[in-house]
């Protein structure tokens, strides 16, 4: 059991904890032989193997708000092209990015700390280390690094999939024509908004990297603490990627 | 050389290590022993320096470990090679290319000189033909074996064998045992057993260390244990179920 003092001091210890590996994982950025080949392994791994699922997210969101906006908007003082001021923005600025990074929390973050805390209940970890290789840069560097990469990626795919379902599902449902769809999508156009996305999704991709890696870099207690790190992982990532929206949301809007 | 001085490690405010003193020297082959919670595998780690102590030294050829910077650690720790309990072999990875994972890493050989030196290892263990198979795919024993081809890759002049025979048959833990006996031999390196298989320390080591709650307790030559009168080593080594002087099998 914890003294009540240990306790109190959990977070500030996990909080250090994290700031330390992060301060050590920047400072072996320099080792780029060490980690080179898991780099492009796990850009693939994060990014093109979630290419599928992230499509089909953003495919059904971009649908289902074009149909509700249609559906709320429906009025002959409001003009179409509305939906389609609707749909593209709110693809562009928030939904993709943020379908995107719960999708990679549950399946990537998950994935990175049960493979991390595996390799440290089995010793894995302390091998490489007692090799004389830095772990840091050989596990955690590249799962950061591919993380920040590729969720841009992501987000564009996403962006791109949502708004052609979107004018696919307006189409389909008559709700609106491909032109007055893109007429509106332009009309409240920032050129802003897909930078932030992607300064969004750069955010998020470090967000569940980091704190994945965290979370199965430091697992304790053999396959329950394996699961306890997954588990973990995945919920934190969702949670601060919701706080780091807010955040960026007043910091650059 | 390896020396340990004065080293003292807690966790949760709960001692592990305390006033913890040792010398490893050249060529020899040591076994800590010790019962389960003892301290033994932290005093493992602290000699590659996997964990920091609160208070004393680890000197390794002089150089106090935790008081430079981690390149260096990094530096000596390619001098050692591990064997941990669990094998701790890359279950990502072919036994082949776990053995060949530190040569990759850490030399320029190309693959034909790596394919040889890999297959060379592998024929010291005396498992030749495991290359190509997965680490799931292997028996403990083998697994330990594959996971000593890795230590032995590099040519280090230290080894550490981390509980070598736990959790294997007899007949397996006494290939191992001879395994290290034949390895420490030919390949002329300093060896350090943390075990409490009195059967591989007699087998395998010139000295002995016995770590009790915490505390080196005895340290002396395999002669000395077989002189020695002290009532908790005695202890130890008949609950162990070995009889010194006498010759009785490994039992299951």
């Amino acid at each position: 059991m914890l003294s009540s003092r240990s306790r109190f001091l959990l977070p500030f210890r996990a909080l250090g904890q994290y700031t330390l590996l992060l301060v050590h994982a920047f400072s072996a950025l320099g080792e780029f032989k060490t980690y080179r080949k898991n780099l492009f392994d796990q850009m693939v791994r994060i990014g093109i193997d979630s290419i599928p699922i992230v499509s089909m997210a953003a495919a059904f969101s971009g649908a289902v708000m074009t149909v509700q906006t249609a559906y709320q908007l429906v009025s002959p003082f409001i003009p179409k092209t509305v939906i389609g001021a609707v749909v593209a923005p709110s693809m562009i600025l928030e939904l993709a990015v943020v379908v995107t990074g719960f999708i990679l929390a549950g399946r990537v973050g998950a994935r990175i700390a049960a493979e991390l805390g595996t390799m440290r209940v089995t010793e894995q970890i302390d091998a490489l280390e007692a090799m004389g290789l830095n772990s840091v840069s050989y596990l955690v560097v590249p799962r950061v690094l591919a993380g920040m990469v590729m969720l841009p990626v992501l987000y564009v795919i996403a962006a791109f999939v949502g708004i052609v379902s979107g004018i696919l599902v307006a189409n389909l449902g008559g709700f609106l024509s491909t032109g007055e769809f893109l007429q509106g999508a332009r009309q409240f156009f920032k050129p802003f908004d897909p930078i932030f996305g992607v300064i969004k999704a750069f955010v998020f991709g470090f967000v569940i990297t980091s704190i994945s890696c965290y979370k199965g870099y430091f697992t304790q207690g053999g396959a329950e603490g394996v699961g306890r790190s997954t588990t973990q992982a995945a919920v934190l990532s969702c949670v601060y990627i919701l706080v780091a929206d807010l955040v960026l949301a007043v910091l650059l809007l | 050389m390896i020396r340990v001085e004065h080293l003292y490690k807690s966790f949760d405010d709960r001692p592990v290590l305390v006033d913890v003193s040792l010398e490893i020297r050249d060529g020899e082959t040591l076994a800590i022993i010790g019962r389960s919670g003892s301290g033994k595998s932290v005093l493992m780690k602290h000699l590659i320096g996997l964990l920091k102590p609160d208070r004393g030294r680890v000197l390794v050829d002089g150089v106090d470990i935790n008081a430079i910077s981690y390149e260096e650690l990094r530096r000596i720790r390619r001098q050692f090679g591990v064997l941990f309990q669990s094998g701790a072999l890359f279950d990502s990875m072919n036994a082949f290319e776990n053995v060949a994972f530190p040569l990759r890493t850490f030399t320029n050989l190309s693959e034909e000189e790596i394919r040889r030196r890999v297959q060379a290892c592998l024929e010291l263990v005396q498992l030749p033909d495991v290359g190509p198979k997965m680490p799931d795919e292997l028996s403990g024993g083998m697994k330990k074996r594959v996971a000593l081809a890795r230590a032995i890759a590099l040519e280090p002049r230290y080894i550490i064998y981390d509980e070598p025979t736990t959790g294997l048959d007899p007949e397996t833990a006494n290939a191992i045992d001879e395994l290290i006996r034949d390895l420490n031999h030919r390949l002329n390196v300093t060896g350090i057993m943390v075990t409490h298989d009195m059967h591989s320390v007699l087998s395998v080591a010139d000295r002995v260390a016995f770590l009790y709650q915490g505390r080196m307790h005895w340290v002396g030559t395999i002669d000395e244990l077989h002189r020695s009168d002290d009532p908790i080593l005695l202890a130890f080594v008949k609950a162990s179920e070995y009889q010194i002087g006498a010759s009785i099998p490994r039992s299951a």
